[in-house]
């Protein structure tokens, strides 16, 4: 059984723009939102650039009640969801409870929320720790959160796998909708710019140290140090293909396939599992290399991790076989928001038949790549690859379709 | 449905009272329970002071100094887990093909008594708000995003298929194996190696759990703290642990001889869409999982020879599951004995799930129904058969497990021999 599986509504949170409308124009515009980090004082952390979403009110977008059991990753996901249902025309107070789930990645949950209550813990003592601890801070908290606001009883998921995430936890959407559910809301949201976060992160050792916000994330470019984190997101709503068409809605596109690997233990000498996922996703969508328009890269942002994704990218396409574009160097990397924000660029671009760009980077020659640098490039566009890699060697494709 | 069936052919759990199947299958069938006062730190300050604590030395278990330093405890947990599954298996995974080969670890809390330690490090007691990473582990962003559980377990045992961790908090321990079900029955793995880990024995755990009063006050009996359906019950005592299996195709798994301890034939998740951690207490949503994993494993409710119960020893839990079953299960209900192993391990959040799966397979493979322990005094509310204080002898082709988690998650999984008539 192998139902067709749409996209029918995106909502945006990322620091470049919010909601689809501001997103799209600032991506194709080459505007990023990457800076100082304002939400604590960075002067003693050894990098000091993030991805933050400036223009976010969600005491105006939420109900009151919401607000003090929810970390900010929650009131971003919530309304991310909103978005998502009202760009899908999908009242789910008009659907059928149990033919709606929830299926969303995270990497960190509500980790800000965590950090005020063993704060309160260890400085104060455990009789100051919130009730709301016990589930604010989980990384199951936006699928729950979710279903809850929507009245959604279908099957819930949660998915870990650090930045890859966000398309395991899409392909899961669409297993799902296979086994019978209509429409799955899905995606991922992540943000964790908090000192303890940022100390976290500090710790995986791949930050940018650089103060410059345009040469400091620099997927594929020579000076490449580090990425340059970020929060925010996409939440999508996926369907069943005619379950979508009886609504009347025009979707923006078929998730048509996937694959996922993990790489081989570091020091095992085995060869890294990228161009495996790109293969069986490649099959999954019944497509050759040569269908493929446009590729939207993971760029890890470090010497090791893009001469992985630019070998693996060029073993399956040919050198310069595709236009290759990493629109994340205007957003940071989001974790397991970086991906469905990448899908929702994909699908956008197939709407509109053009690629956004890649910013900020001088493209280091070694690399056999054809990236759509500094313009949005015009194409005619019918089906994308979107890529995405998780710490510990998560590798994750997804082939996308225009409708 | 491609027609793939998937068994489990692999086992190894460490829980509290016992490392090992045999320890941990003993002490179930004995009846015997492992829930005592807290040791791992000073429990004075907090109303519960009762937890389910394993005792596990990862150097008996062949961790290396440089892993037990990177591993939290509930990654160290997984590790020896996962290879002990793949070796009762008798599986060789280098023989095979390791990208069909996919691994999936479900975990509610992943590393946070890891996150605990450490944040009481780097903020120094809670006093700094900018808190200092020069005084962070190097694997601290292991302990934040716990993908690395799944990275961990890939690398122990050679997988290079489809990998992730499921976090759906304490559903987390059916929905991973759920999940590799998936995985195996669509053609995208072969193999996978799949199970879940916990370690939340941590001053914040005990702390957001006493805020809520989820978790009981009973520290005076320590060993009879966990009272799942018994009248008196008044919250679950929290555990540790892991579960692994190892998941293979039926017909390759007969191929080479594999000792099959149950097919996994069905299994569904859904929501309650009502609160986060409140239950309403007629169980529609649990009992439409039930109804769905029945529905799948292509069994009439009368085939249902066991009942693995959630059984947390909450109030509002032990309500809310029975009604389930009666919605799903009808007369039935009352004539299958119910039982809840966490009166003897406790709660291990998203670990319990997996834990639960082992303990229907070998309630499966043993013919014995474990007890639930403690149950004394019964509740009018909860009228079913809970199989109080001793172990039943009794022939169990097949076995329905359920949880129920906060986030409002429902899931059920149906186990049963693959011998079985078809309906």
């Amino acid at each position: 059984m192998t139902a067709s599986v749409v996209v029918t509504g995106l909502g945006v949170v990322s620091p470049n723009g919010m909601g689809v409308k501001d997103y799209w124009a600032a991506t194709l515009g080459g505007k990023h939102g990457i800076g100082r980090i304002t939400r604590f004082d960075p002067t003693g952390y050894p990098a000091r650039l993030a991805g933050q979403i400036e223009d976010f009110d969600a005491e105006e977008l939420l109900p009151s009640r919401l607000l003090p059991q929810t970390d900010r990753v929650t009131r971003l996901a919530l309304v991310a969801a909103d978005w998502a249902l009202a760009d899908a025309g999908a009242d789910p107070a008009h659907l059928p409870e149990f033919d709606m789930g929830v299926i969303t990645a995270s990497a960190a949950g509500g980790f800000e929320f965590g950090q005020g209550e063993l704060q309160a813990l260890w400085s104060q003592g455990s009789q100051y720790v919130s009730a709301y601890q016990s589930f604010a801070w989980f990384y199951a908290v936006n699928s729950g959160q979710i279903s809850i606001r929507n009245g959604m009883k279908g099957p819930s998921g949660v998915v870990v796998s650090e930045g890859a995430g966000g398309l395991d936890a899409v392909a899961q959407a669409r297993r799902q909708i296979r086994r019978g559910t209509p429409l799955i809301v899905t995606g991922g949201v992540d943000a964790s710019i908090c000192p303890w976060g940022w100390v976290a992160q500090l710790a995986c050792g791949r930050l940018t140290t650089s103060d410059e916000p345009d040469h400091a994330y620099l997927p594929f470019d020579r000076d490449a140090n580090g990425y340059v984190p970020g929060e925010g997101g996409a939440i999508l709503i996926a369907e069943d293909a005619d379950a979508a068409r009886a609504r009347g809605v025009r979707p923006y596109g078929e998730v048509a396939g996937y694959g996922a690997t993990i790489d081989p233990r570091p020091g095992s000498g085995r060869e890294p599992n990228l161009a495996k996922a790109i293969e069986t996703a490649l099959a999954d969508a019944d497509v050759n290399a040569a269908d493929i328009d446009v590729v939207f890269a993971d760029g890890a942002g470090d010497p090791a991790g893009d001469l992985a994704e630019a070998r693996a990218v060029s073993t399956v396409f040919g050198d310069r076989g595709v236009p290759v574009t990493v629109p994340k160097t205007m957003t940071g990397r989001l974790y397991s928001g970086g991906a469905p924000l990448d899908l929702a660029a994909a699908f956008l671009a197939l709407r509109d038949g053009v690629i956004p760009p890649t910013v900020h980077i001088d493209p280091c020659a070694d690399y056999p790549l054809d990236l759509v640098l500094g313009e949005p490039r015009p194409a005619e566009l019918r089906t994308a690859l979107v890529l995405a890699r998780g710490a510990g060697g998560f590798n994750s494709a997804m082939v996308v379709r225009a409708a | 449905m491609s027609g793939r069936r998937v068994v489990i052919t692999g086992i190894e759990v460490i829980a509290p009272g016992g490392v090992g199947r045999e320890n941990f299958w003993n002490l179930l069938s004995n009846g015997r329970t492992a829930t005592r006062g807290i040791t791992f730190f000073d429990p004075a300050p907090f109303r519960s002071r009762v937890a389910a604590e394993a005792d596990f030395d990862p150097y008996e278990h062949g961790l290396t100094p440089q892993e037990v330093r990177r591993l939290d405890r509930a990654a160290q947990f997984a590790v020896v887990a996962s290879r002990g599954a793949v070796a009762d298996s008798g599986l060789d995974i280098p023989s095979l093909d390791p990208h069909r080969v996919g691994v999936t670890v479900g975990s509610a809390v992943g590393a946070t008594m890891g996150l605990d330690q450490e944040y009481r490090v780097v903020s120094d007691g809670g006093r700094l708000d900018t808190v200092d990473h020069t005084y962070a582990v190097p694997h601290l962003y292991d302990y934040m995003v716990p993908s690395s559980f799944a990275a961990e377990v890939a690398w122990a045992v050679g997988a290079e298929g489809p990998s992730t961790v499921v976090s759906t908090g304490c559903t987390s321990g059916i929905d991973s194996v759920g999940y590799a079900v998936e995985l195996v029955r669509e053609g995208s793995a072969d193999v996978v190696i799949a199970g879940s880990s916990d370690a939340p024995i941590s001053p914040i755990t005990m702390a957001c759990f006493d805020a809520i009063k989820a978790t009981t006050p009973r520290h005076d009996e320590p060993e009879c703290a966990s009272r799942p359906f018994d009248k008196t019950r008044n919250g679950f005592v929290l555990g540790e642990g892991t579960a692994f299996f190892v998941l293979e195709e039926l017909d390759s798994a007969r191929k080479r001889g594999a000792h099959i301890y149950a097919e996994i034939a069905g299994y569904a998740t859904r929501s309650n869409a009502y609160h986060m951690t409140g239950l309403r207490p007629d169980g529609v949503e649990m009992a439409e999982a039930i109804d769905l994993a029945l529905g799948e494993a292509r069994l009439n409710p009368q085939s249902i020879d066991y009942i693995n119960a959630h059984g947390s020893g909450t109030k509002q839990n032990d309500r809310h599951e029975t009604a389930a079953f009666k919605r799903s299960l009808g007369d039935h209900a009352y004539r299958t004995p119910v039982s809840s192993i966490k009166s003897m391990v406790g709660h291990s959040l998203g670990a319990i799930g997996s834990i639960e799966i082992a303990a229907s397979a070998l309630a499966m493979e043993y013919d014995v129904v474990p007890p639930t322990a403690n149950l004394h005094t019964p509740d009018p509310e909860c009228d079913l058969d809970y199989v109080p204080l001793v172990a039943r002898d009794q022939l169990i082709d097949a076995v329905l497990t359920v949880g129920s988690g906060f986030g409002g998650f429902q899931s059920a999984m149906v186990l049963a021999t693959p011998e079985r008539s078809l309906v």
